[in-house]
């Protein structure tokens, strides 16, 4: 009788990249959902265009490189990385936005470096700051949240017709504003304090009025997607306490100058750039005492660049320079080997 | 004082030991032929006692051990030798390896046994006892005994005697069946064990999914000071330094032995040989093997080495269902066979008829997504995926710098790898290339030195021969002068006629001893 040969461990985890990749998905969800409620349809017309627009270049790619493309399309990576750059633009952003960022991001920053696994920077990332750099004007123009001063809901018809038409209309209409961390930036430039910046009806209980909820929304998910291993607890934890903790040094030296630390960390895409974007583990720290250390990078210069750099947020940037040093953190925190001496 | 100590990583797998623990352990049906391999431990392959046609009684001595880490193979049963040579063993690899083929009598007639009395004993002719008795450790390894019963030079006084009852494959009832049905004869081995090496506590860890064997051995041990521990069931907390560290908090320090922090371990199993050995003059000619899986009835059996794993299987009613793979020790660290007709050695514990059911098809690797998965379960604390990095781009400088000699091969980092990467194959795979480039270094390194002695040789024969010549020189004077008087002439002209042509004659002189030696070296080589 003959058997079937095969290496040693015979059991496997019911585990899978694919799977991985899923649960971020789904971790996604109830953030989405939030900030398609505030922000209108565009947000689903975002991701679902750049949902199809990943798939096709990844599908291009892959037959280009003589890839199995059923293995390959079947892990979600793509999807990934083309929900995380659209859940980051804004809700109304022209399609051409869309299509030229996630193509960026997966056809270069992801597939010129070898793929999956390969990527020395986070694609989303490198996809969302090309598009930041070259088209500054469409890439802050945001609608005001529902609920928020006159603003009201635009309908789906409406929602394509400004993606796909022209965001001439857009502005005329008065529907878009300044987003909160955009207002403390400039007011505080003019010399207000920040209590007298939070008196604005942008902001809502702790940071952003709309925003925070969206941010809750991905706080449940990024739980979530800790509590299922799926993402490591150090990186977001690192992140947010490197943010809290840089934020309430400058608020304790001068409160009226600087926001304090809870608004720091509900604001922006900080609580979702800390469980789904710094967690992206190609690119990230792969020690345990190196993804703290990661995470805690991520979130000073998040704060150094929010607060003394030129852009309102600095999610992007931070990941990106992080991305840099990972290799290095992970060289000098390596763990102690069973059996070794001392530190 | 009973505190453990937990180890960093490992898993909560699957058990299925339920399978074989049912039944008790049967003794195995005595086949017509059995093929005994000379090598069944770790060391040097015994030297054959027997040739074609010979006569031998069950017990008998058949091969030798060969040198100091090695050990001793005996006859089955009794029977005549019909052949000495090449078969196929149970080997990762499928290559055959020197056996002894015995057709049965079915008399079974013993040698002549002499129990001793070990405390009378001189320790070295225990251990000597222990090694041509072929006493190895039974976990899997096989690691002669008698060379861990040595103490001299590793330690001053060993703390803690640990008994590996673990037994943290699934799967695998071996131990534990040993446990509960000869809890006092294994008792009786670790008074042989405690004689030699004086620890200063004798400590038991058994995996807490066993409470029959731990009762069993917490009633064997009453009044003798050994203690049982349960262990949590979690693997591998049967690997020796993780049921150290467990028991004791103390690790093995990096390329160093368990002996150098105090502590020595052997299985339960183990010790029991060396009772039958020491206490009944029964060398090592069976074990207990677990036949579990897709097959009848899953059960253990007190087996005979050299039983080939057909019939075991076919002791336990067949196979059941369509076996896909069959597996030489547990699921996370057994090798698969390429099919049943092989024998069972010292080292097979388990023998597991498994279908796709029980352990899924190998799925096609993805890259790795450097998750850190395999990290926080690698109980050595490893960086798996850094190690892959490098063993994968044959970095295997780097590879060792990330400590790859540390791994102990336990599977967990592979298992749990979402990219299904075969990440133990891969350190496999470093470490022999690393050792075949060490095996290489040293095989230049002695040609190297050999042809320097060579060379030193021949220039030292060269002078005593000019010695003796000169010595021989002056009783014949006469003669020779005149002899070398009319030589020399005509060469002294020759050179007198050269000299101004071939100024560098003089320098070339020393040349010719070693253009010779190099010449013989090579015939030599």
């Amino acid at each position: 009788m003959r058997f079937r040969i095969a290496t040693s461990p015979h059991i496997l985890r019911d585990t899978s990249v694919g799977q991985v990749m899923c649960r971020v998905l789904y971790a996604m969800t109830p953030g989405v959902v939030a900030l398609a409620w505030f922000f209108g349809w565009g947000v689903l017309v975002n991701l679902a265009l750049a949902t199809v627009v990943a798939l096709t270049a990844e599908t291009l790619v892959l037959v280009a490189r003589g890839k199995p493309l059923a293995l390959h399309l079947s892990d979600f990576s793509a999807v990934v990385t083309a929900w995380l750059l659209a859940a980051a633009l804004p809700s109304l952003a022209p399609w051409w936005l869309t299509v030229l960022g996630v193509a960026f991001a997966i056809v270069v920053a992801k597939h010129l470096y070898g793929g999956l696994g390969y990527n020395p920077f986070n694609p989303a990332m490198v996809g969302y700051v090309v598009l930041l750099i070259s088209f500054p004007r469409e890439m802050s123009t945001w609608l005001i949240p529902h609920g928020i001063g006159q603003a009201h809901a635009l309908s789906l018809p409406d929602t394509l017709e400004i993606i796909f038409g022209g965001a001439g209309r857009l502005v005329a209409d008065g529907l878009t504003g300044a987003t909160p961390l955009d207002l403390l930036r400039t007011q505080l430039g003019l010399g207000l304090t920040v209590t007298e910046i939070r008196n604005s009806p942008v902001f809502g209980i702790v940071s952003g009025g709309g925003w925070e909820w969206a941010a809750l929304g991905f706080l449940a998910g990024g739980l979530w997607l800790v509590y299922t291993r799926a993402a490591d607890w150090r990186i977001p934890a690192g992140m947010l306490g490197g943010l809290a903790t840089i934020a309430t040094v400058f608020y304790l030296v001068d409160p009226q100058h600087y926001a304090p630390p809870w608004f720091h960390v509900w604001s922006g895409a900080a609580i979702f750039g800390a469980f789904f974007i710094a967690t992206d583990p190609v690119t990230a720290s792969t020690t345990p005492r190196g993804r703290l250390i990661y995470g805690a990078g991520i979130g000073v210069l998040i704060y150094v660049i929010r607060t003394f750099g030129g852009y309102p947020d600095g999610v992007a940037f931070s990941v990106l320079l992080m991305n840099i040093v990972a290799p290095t953190i992970d060289l000098y925190t390596q763990p102690r080997v069973f059996g070794a001496r001392g530190g | 004082m009973n505190s453990l100590f937990p180890f960093h990583g490992g898993l909560k797998t699957v058990r299925h030991k339920a399978e074989s623990n049912q039944r008790p352990i049967a003794s195995g049906i005595l086949p017509k032929r059995l093929v005994v391999p000379l090598h069944q431990h770790i060391g040097a392959i015994a030297k054959p006692l027997v040739q074609p046609g010979d006569r031998v009684l069950k017990g008998q001595r058949i091969g030798q051990a060969d040198g100091y880490i090695s050990a001793a193979v005996h006859a089955p049963t009794s029977g005549v030798v019909t052949a000495v040579d090449q078969q196929a063993v149970p080997h990762p690899s499928g290559l055959t390896d020197l056996c002894v083929s015995i057709e049965a009598d079915g008399e079974n007639r013993w040698i002549e046994r002499e129990p001793v009395d070990y405390r009378r004993l001189h320790p070295s002719d225990l251990r000597n006892l222990a090694r041509s008795a072929g006493v190895v450790g039974l976990g899997g390894a096989g690691f002669p005994s008698a060379v861990k019963l040595n103490l001299s030079g590793h330690c001053e006084r060993l703390e803690q005697l640990i008994l590996n009852g673990a037994e943290c494959e699934p799967w695998m009832t071996c131990d534990d069946m040993i446990m509960r049905e000869r809890a006092d004869e294994i008792v009786a081995g670790i008074h042989i064990l405690a004689h030699l090496l004086e620890p200063r506590d004798v400590l038991i860890g058994i995996e807490d999914d066993k409470p029959e064997a731990i009762a069993a051995m917490t009633v064997a041990c009453a009044g003798t000071g050994y203690q049982v521990r349960p262990v949590p069931t979690h693997y591998p907390s049967g690997g020796v330094k993780q049921l150290t560290k467990l028991l004791t908090n103390k690790e093995a320090p990096l390329n160093g032995r368990s002996t150098d922090i105090g502590v020595q371990c052997f299985n339960v199993a183990t010790a029991y040989t060396l009772h039958r050995a020491i206490n009944f003059g029964e060398p090592v000619i069976s074990r207990i093997v677990t036949v579990t899986g897709r097959v009848a009835q899953p059960q253990n059996i007190d087996a005979l080495l050299g039983t080939a794993f057909a019939d075991l299987v076919a002791q336990c009613g067949g196979y059941r269902d369509r076996v896909e793979r069959l597996i030489m020790g547990g699921p996370m660290m057994g090798f698969a066979l390429h099919g049943d007709e092989v024998p069972v050695t010292k080292a097979t514990n388990c023998i597991l008829a498994a279908s796709a059911e029980e352990l899924a098809p190998e799925q096609p690797a993805m890259p790795c997504i450097r998750c850190g998965a395999c990290a926080e379960v690698c109980p050595a604390d490893l960086l798996p995926q850094q190690l892959y990095w490098h063993a994968r781009a044959r970095e295997f400088d780097k590879a060792q710098d990330y400590h790859l000699f540390s791994c102990i091969e336990c599977g967990c980092c592979s298992t749990v790898c979402p990219s299904h990467i075969p990440l133990v194959q891969f350190y496999r795979y470093a470490k022999n290339e690393i050792w075949a480039q060490e095996k290489e270094k040293q095989k230049a390194e002695l040609a190297r030195q050999r042809y320097q002695a060579r060379l030193e040789r021949l220039e030292r024969e060269q002078k005593e021969r000019e010695a003796k010549l000169r010595q021989k020189a002056p009783p014949r004077p006469a003669p020779v002068a005149e002899a070398s008087e009319a030589d020399q002439l005509p060469i002294e002209a020759a050179v007198a006629r050269a000299r101004p042509d071939r100024a560098t004659a003089p320098a070339d002189a020393p040349k010719p001893p070693v253009v010779v030696a190099a010449d013989s070296a090579g015939q030599d080589g």
